[in-house]
């Protein structure tokens, strides 16, 4: 790539010639303030906070350009700090506060909130512009995401987050001047629209006006009530963010810390969802052989992003046979809690409150689904995001930096790194195929990092030979991060262009390290650190540390077998931790059915 | 939300939508056509037609309904038999355009922005209609009436209900 000559603020740079202002800036070190922008994700110039005074060989550029969309030139030279621009970016900032809920004190960004901290670097004192507001809608019928309208500044993050990366678009821009609104069509609830609980769009909110149902009360009245015994699992992906709640740097791996803290929370006892991860690879590794063996339905896919199983039901739903059997980590370890753990400890499984710390929105809607419970009682009770659990451990005056490492309880603690790595794209298709290798060849294979899977391209391929009825046999994979990734490989199946065995599909970009729950990284932040990287990182440090690395090693699994399901697949397996799913229609209409009847006839 | 629309008896129309939208498959930008053409053969824009079109061509519900309600030309709700367009343009509304507005807002028995009960008329205020030298100036579907007097209004709507 040609490089050009672009000055900044009297500071020369070269950079290549298709660097934005906003890019070439930052290689002069020069901070220029924005809020709308989204590295990658949203670059649409619709906020002007990050506008600059330019001229190109002394030939003054028209306006004030704004520097996120404006592509450098050879001999451009640009000044971020004269008093124009000063006056304008406050201006436009003020502007934008006119026409926002400032209860900054009360709201679930304050001290996250990209805005809020806009406004203190740029030094605003008062508003001048008093006058009308957009009209107040809090949306919180969903069981996942909250939607307020009153503090969306329609910068547009959240509609290309669900529209360009997801491939989805449950939010768009609605109405016009004043009116205009971030919101689902025809202003359905969130409800009630084919949203997938991602949180995609929260992550993109710079501000409050997208944040997840709360349950930390819920989960404080449980710990409180003496009559309640209340067990807490930790996700794999919630430790490599945690720690960020508490102003450490992106990816920390915070394991011990973040079991000390949910003990001294009060929870009864602290297990881990690595534990359960364990087990799903038990249950969906044999799944995948026995299709395999007696010509089951495939390719298989995975089953445990709650947000992928919604985006199937209603998009894909001809792939329903496809999904494993597998319910999700979260609820297998539900179900285990409130029955061989009951049974094993003698409390009455009535009394269980089992709650869950996740890195994602959608598993607080995975855990109502009504397919969901045993025996009428609940798998999950309550969910929490890794944010939720950072709030608690604050409303504890817990110091998290400086608590010792703690580990989790038995007999629902121990776990290999094969269930660490669920939490990163590819990580669920590498520990199973770890297992499914032994299982396929008799033997302990001291190979078990699957390169192939590893890393952020959307779509990942390999091929392995494994010995199937005695016969070396190509298993083709595939895995796909990301719901936009995921219809390709779909539509790409769909038309027998492409043929696998065994398909990974996670709701998320990067899987669920940067799931909808983790803690919020700044768009600043974003340009210098990839959290989807970062984080995975995290994870996979931990797996190698540790001595064992395969699921079906997992003693208290293997414990959990000898002593309850006997057998992976077996009778009570199928009971507790398999279900199935169910084709799900997206905005209804009210003669439904007409409206069908006339799609086929048309057809 | 207003009573959803009789499929049933749409077919038709629903069929001839399609046409269009195949018709159009490999060029870009059809949403404005397809709105367009949408609105002519329905009248209006209800869910199940945005529907229709949201998944005949692939572009999300959320986007299409925020098309259909930017532009003013769309409309989600139906629409009377006549449109009567009132120029509130800065030199109608000087030469009295309000009083033209709320006289035919009185006779009709609705609001602006409402159709009548018996579907004949929907009643709107528009920028300027391009005629200022008329002012003040309405139009009923395409016809232009310039130079109004609020007294001239019982008589040219009696017109229209035959």
């Amino acid at each position: 790539m040609d490089n050009v000559k672009v000055t900044i603020n009297g500071i020369e740079v070269n950079v290549p010639k298709d660097y934005t202002v906003l890019m070439a800036a930052r290689e002069a070190g020069v901070d220029i303030p924005t809020l709308c922008f989204l590295k990658e994700i949203n670059e649409i110039a619709a906020c002007r906070v990050c506008v600059v005074e330019a001229d190109v060989k002394g030939v003054p550029m028209r306006n004030l350009p704004a520097s996120c969309v404006l592509q450098v030139q050879d001999g451009m030279n640009v000044k971020t700090n004269t008093q124009r621009v000063r006056n304008a970016v406050k201006m436009n900032v003020e502007l934008i506060l006119a026409n926002h809920n400032r209860e900054c004190l009360t709201c679930v960004r304050n001290t996250s909130c990209e805005l809020q901290k806009l406004c203190n670097e740029l030094g605003i004192e008062g508003i001048e512009f008093q006058g009308a507001k957009r009209e107040s809608k809090i949306d919180n019928l969903a069981p996942s995401i909250v939607r307020d309208s009153s503090k969306c500044i329609l910068c547009g993050r959240c509609v290309s987050a669900c529209r360009d990366v997801q491939g989805i678009g449950i939010l768009d821009f609605t109405n016009r001047g004043f009116n205009t609104e971030v919101a689902p069509a025809f202003d359905y609830s969130m409800k009630d629209v084919p949203c997938i609980y991602c949180g995609q769009c929260i992550q993109a909110c710079p501000v409050g006006a997208l944040y997840e149902k709360r349950n930390i009360d819920d989960v404080w009245a449980a710990i409180e009530d003496p009559e309640k015994f209340v067990v807490v699992q930790t996700a794999p992906a919630v430790r490599a963010s945690l720690g960020e709640e508490f102003g450490l740097p992106v990816g920390t791996a915070v394991t011990g810390k973040m079991v000390s803290a949910l003990k001294r929370l009060g929870f009864d006892k602290v297990f881990d969802t690595n534990f359960s991860a364990d087990l799903t690879i038990m249950e969906e590794g044999t799944e995948f052989i026995n299709r395999v063996l007696n010509g089951g339905k495939l390719p298989m896919i995975t089953s445990c992003s709650p947000g992928w199983i919604r985006y199937c039901e209603f998009n894909y739903p001809d792939f329903l046979e496809n999904l494993s059997t597998c319910k999700s980590p979260q609820q297998m370890f539900g179900a285990i809690v409130k029955s061989y753990y009951a049974e094993k400890q003698g409390i009455d499984p009535k009394n269980i409150v089992s709650v869950s710390i996740m890195p994602c929105t959608s598993k607080k809607s995975e855990l109502s689904r009504e397919e969901m419970e045993v025996d009428s009682l609940r798998d999950v009770d309550i969910s929490l995001t890794t944010r939720e659990l950072g709030d608690m451990i604050k409303q504890a005056r817990i110091n998290f930096n400086k608590l010792p490492d703690g580990e989790p309880d038995s007999i629902l603690g121990d776990y290999t790194g094969a269930g660490v790595i669920f939490g990163t794209t590819g990580g669920v298709m590498e520990a199973a195929l770890r297992t499914v290798a032994d299982v396929l060849t008799g033997t302990d294979i001291q190979k078990i990092e699957y390169d192939a899977v590893r890393g952020l391209d959307g779509v990942k391929e390999a091929t392995l030979v494994l010995p199937i009825e005695g016969k070396d046999t190509e298993v083709k994979i595939a895995v796909a991060h990301g719901m936009i990734n995921a219809s390709k490989i779909l539509d790409a199946v769909r038309s027998g262009e492409k043929n696998y065995h065994f398909i990974e599909v996670m709701g998320c970009p990067g899987g669920c390290v940067h799931g909808g729950g983790q803690s919020h990284v700044s768009a600043k932040e974003r340009l210098d650190v990839d959290p989807k990287i970062s984080r995975a990182k995290a994870l996979y440090s931990e797996d190698e540390a540790q001595t064992l690395r395969k699921s079906h090693h997992n003693p208290e699994v293997k414990k959990l077998y000898e002593d309850y399901l006997k057998e992976p697949n077996g009778h009570l397996s199928h009971k507790l931790l398999h279900t199935h799913y169910h084709e799900k229609s997206s905005y209804p209409v009210e003669n439904q059915q007409d409206y069908d009847d006339m799609i086929n006839n048309l057809k | 939300m207003q009573k959803g629309l009789c499929v049933k008896e749409k077919e038709n129309e629903f069929r001839r939508l399609k046409e269009f939208i195949e018709s159009k498959k490999e060029t870009q930008g059809i949403m404005m056509q397809t709105l367009q053409e949408a609105q002519n053969i329905f009248g209006y824009l209800p869910i199940e037609v945005q529907k229709f079109i949201a998944d005949e061509t692939g572009i999300p519900l959320a986007e299409v309904y925020g098309v259909v309600t930017f532009y003013t030309q769309f409309s989600v709700t139906p629409k009377g038999k006549h449109k009567i367009g009132v120029c509130l343009g800065t030199a109608c509304y000087v030469k009295g355009a309000q009083l033209i507005l709320d006289k035919l807002s009185k006779e009709l028995g609705i609001n602006v922005g409402a159709t009548t009960e018996d579907n004949l008329f929907t009643l709107e205020a528009t920028r300027c209609l391009g005629c200022c030298g008329l002012a003040p100036v309405m139009m009923i579907d395409d016809e232009v009436y310039g130079k109004l007097e609020t007294k001239q209004i019982p008589e040219i709507i009696a017109k229209y209900r035959g």
